[in-house]
């Protein structure tokens, strides 16, 4: 069904993403991003009909983190908002969502963490099911390791090509100044290093990341004021796999492909932001994709240079969106994964006019 | 961290414990492969379509209708992935190193999540036999599983 | 709420919609089912509160209640954040505030929570300290619960200067001091 509203992105910000925002609280760390998203297009928080944000707790150590959070908008007098524990490209979905049932003209949306106080491999574990997996604290590492090694048995990757993915998101990442990781050693020197957990090494890992995105949405006619060349979102759907590692085939995430059909991401691209903060989950991001050759695949740098966690999703949106505003591409895909070992995928396309 | 906040830059920082004393209810199916476990017996159930489910879940992972027939598999199995935990992090299961692993237990069709006691990373790859080391003291755990180890006794 | 639908079921499902078939399970040798676990989850964080909040702390083993407002704007939040939670800008003039304060809503507690909590009956209250837009949380004392006031006038207690640390718990407890009420119309806005 066609979406009932055209939906454009018309404004993106960033904070810089670092391994550590000292000295900031995620109130003070995200606050500049939503300031300049609303500056960009001259707009106040009066100006916008629903605010929604995705962050996690559990990074934050403190319950409804959220909620001090909502000070950096300009929440009171009270805003209509929401809140989703995932990754911002869901509160996106959920903006979206809004925007089409005709609740709302326009909508901020932002994305962020903390991971730096707390020990995120293991803070992820807590995203697991709490009878089987939960009381091994199988850190996320470790799990991907699984992954990696089903895709190395499986022959469909090896570890110099994880390698030369890590090379290729890392130095497309020198050209981002938000970037936290920039540049990269050669694949020969990657591959000349330990494994941090076999068979994966520190380069076949994303950074651990404070940071976040914030990103306005409008609708029709309140799109076409604010941005000369909105990013329109042609399509978005998001799908999940199973949280049964051990019954999936851990070398494919077919959720990614069907949201892909359901978002009508097919056809050719002029870039591709893909959410893999492992090396071996961007092939099959991008395989499940079916990516043609010749699509500039993840100009950023992707998570692999910066992962702020419940916004590195968002953040491919905004990369994209922020292409096809800027002129310098005319079409693209963004997908942003929420969960371990890429259980849950989102797939938004988006274009110029 | 020292008790003492410290002051780097004027900056406060101080240790934070959250503790959650999570007390959940298992429900008929989880409830009895943990009794299982407890008793050093190893349940799965039957999907829809005939395959073994293990551990048991409640409903079908792909058609999403309850399952009830519950089977018993081995205490031997297969791993069909692993990857190498080389430091320690609290809660885990054994001192590490160790391998993270998948595990299709004899007569099952789906593998269990678990850890293998293999020594190095050398001496385990995909395909090789483990069995169940018990925990001595078992409650009704996932832990009561206390490793995997290789069939054998190599490591 | 009539008796009647005080009595209603709670549960407006119908009765064959949610249904979990019994399961066969193999003969474990009649030993005793496995019906709940406990799963103890902690996790360690090296926590700061930022710089903002860190000057607000420090402050208060100084003895000092601090606030911030947005140059050009008049409110004064305590204890800030960093941001004006009325603009969404940045809170960048430090105003000290109090120490004198209203009382701007409380509750007389009959059943204690937590490990923290004083003894029963306490009254835990809202404290608008002289000069800030927002009111901070503390307990009452000093006085016989029925004597609490909405308006009334009020001081921080510290603790002993020995003892005084970069926390809220350097304030025991906030104690009347002898001024007139503050009428409720001028409390409109802070409640």
């Amino acid at each position: 069904m066609a979406p009932a509203r055209d939906v454009a992105v018309v404004s993106v910000a960033q904070t810089a993403q670092r391994r550590a925002a000292a000295g900031l609280s995620e109130t003070e760390m995200i606050q500049p991003a939503i300031r300049a998203a609303l500056d960009r297009i001259d707009a106040s928080i009066s100006d916008i009909g629903f605010t929604c944000s995705g962050s996690s707790d559990y990074l934050a150590g403190q319950a409804f983190s959220f909620v001090m959070t909502l000070d950096a908008v300009g929440a009171w007098p009270p805003i209509s908002e929401s809140h989703v524990e995932m990754d911002g490209a869901w509160a996106l979905y959920e903006a979206w969502v809004k925007i089409q049932a005709g609740h709302a003209d326009t909508a901020l949306v932002f994305g962020y963490s903390k991971a730096s106080p707390g020990d995120l491999p293991r803070v992820l574990t807590r995203q697991l099911d709490p009878y089987y997996y939960g009381p091994l604290w199988p850190d996320s590492v470790a799990l991907a390791g699984l992954q990696a090694r089903a895709m190395l048995d499986a022959g469909a990757i090896t570890e110099e090509e994880m390698a030369a993915i890590a090379f290729r998101n890392r130095t497309a990442a020198a050209d981002n100044p938000n970037a936290q990781l920039r540049g990269s050693a050669s694949v020969e020197e990657l591959l000349a290093t330990p494994y941090v957990a076999d068979p994966l090494r520190r380069h076949d890992c994303a950074p651990i990341t404070d940071g976040g995105v914030a990103v306005i949405l409008a609708a029709d006619d309140h799109a076409r004021r604010w941005s000369d060349r909105p990013a329109w979102i042609r399509g978005i759907d998001h799908r999940v796999d199973s949280h049964n590692l051990g019954a999936r085939d851990l070398t494919r995430a077919p959720s990614i492909a069907l949201a892909a059909e359901k978002a009508g991401a097919t056809g050719t691209f002029d870039v591709a932001e893909v959410h893999a903060p492992f090396t071996h989950q961007e092939r099959i991001v991008v395989d499940e994709l079916g990516l043609a050759e010749g699509t500039t695949l993840n100009p950023s740098g992707g998570a692999l240079a910066a992962n702020p966690v419940m916004g590195a999703g968002l953040l491919r949106i905004a990369e994209v969106a922020d292409r096809i505003s800027a002129g310098t591409a005319g079409r693209g895909v963004a997908h942003a994964t929420s969960g371990q070992l890429l259980q849950q995928n989102l797939v938004c396309v988006l274009e110029g006019e | 961290m020292g008790q003492q906040a410290r002051a780097d830059d004027e900056l406060l920082h101080a240790p934070l414990v959250i503790e959650y004393g999570f007390n959940r209810t298992t429900g008929p199916v989880v409830g009895a492969f943990l009794t299982g476990l407890r008793e050093q017996r190893v349940l799965g159930i039957r999907g829809a379509d005939g395959r073994v489910v293990c551990p048991p879940v409640e409903y079908d992972p792909t058609t999403g209708e309850p399952l009830t027939e519950m089977v018993e598999v081995g205490t031997e199995g297969t791993i069909t992935s692993w990857s190498w935990v080389p430091g320690d992090r609290e809660g885990q299961p054994i001192p590490a190193p160790y391998a993270l692993a998948l595990v299709r237990l004899d007569g099952a069709d789906t593998a269990m999540l678990h850890v293998v006691d293999a020594g190095s990373p050398d001496a385990v790859a995909t395909g090789d036999r483990v069995r169940i080391r018990w925990a001595d003291e078992r409650s009704g755990s996932i832990t009561d599983i206390a490793c995997f180890e290789p069939v054998g006794g190599a490591s | 709420m009539s008796p009647a639908e005080s009595d209603r079921t709670l549960s407006t499902m119908p009765t064959d919609v949610w249904s979990q078939p019994s399961v066969d399970v193999p003969d474990l040798g009649g030993v005793e089912q496995v019906q709940r676990i406990t799963v103890p989850a902690s996790m360690r964080y090296d926590y700061s509160p930022g710089l903002t909040q860190t000057r607000f702390l420090r402050a208060l083993e100084e003895k000092r209640i601090l606030g911030e407002r947005t140059p050009g704007h008049e409110d004064v939040y305590v204890s800030h954040r960093g941001v004006d939670p009325v603009t969404g800008l940045p809170t960048t003039e430090e105003v000290e505030v109090g120490p004198h304060a209203t009382i701007t809503a409380f509750c007389v507690v009959h059943i204690g929570f937590g490990v923290n909590a004083p003894p029963t009956p306490f009254v835990s209250a809202l404290f608008l300290p002289d000069g800030a837009a927002v009111s901070l949380y503390g307990t009452v004392g000093g006085i016989s619960h029925e004597d609490v006031r909405i308006g009334m006038r009020v001081e921080p207690v510290w603790v002993d200067d020995a003892d005084l640390t970069t926390s809220m718990e350097n304030i025991r407890y906030w104690r009347p001091i002898d001024e007139p009420d503050v009428p409720a119309e001028q409390l409109k806005g802070h409640m």
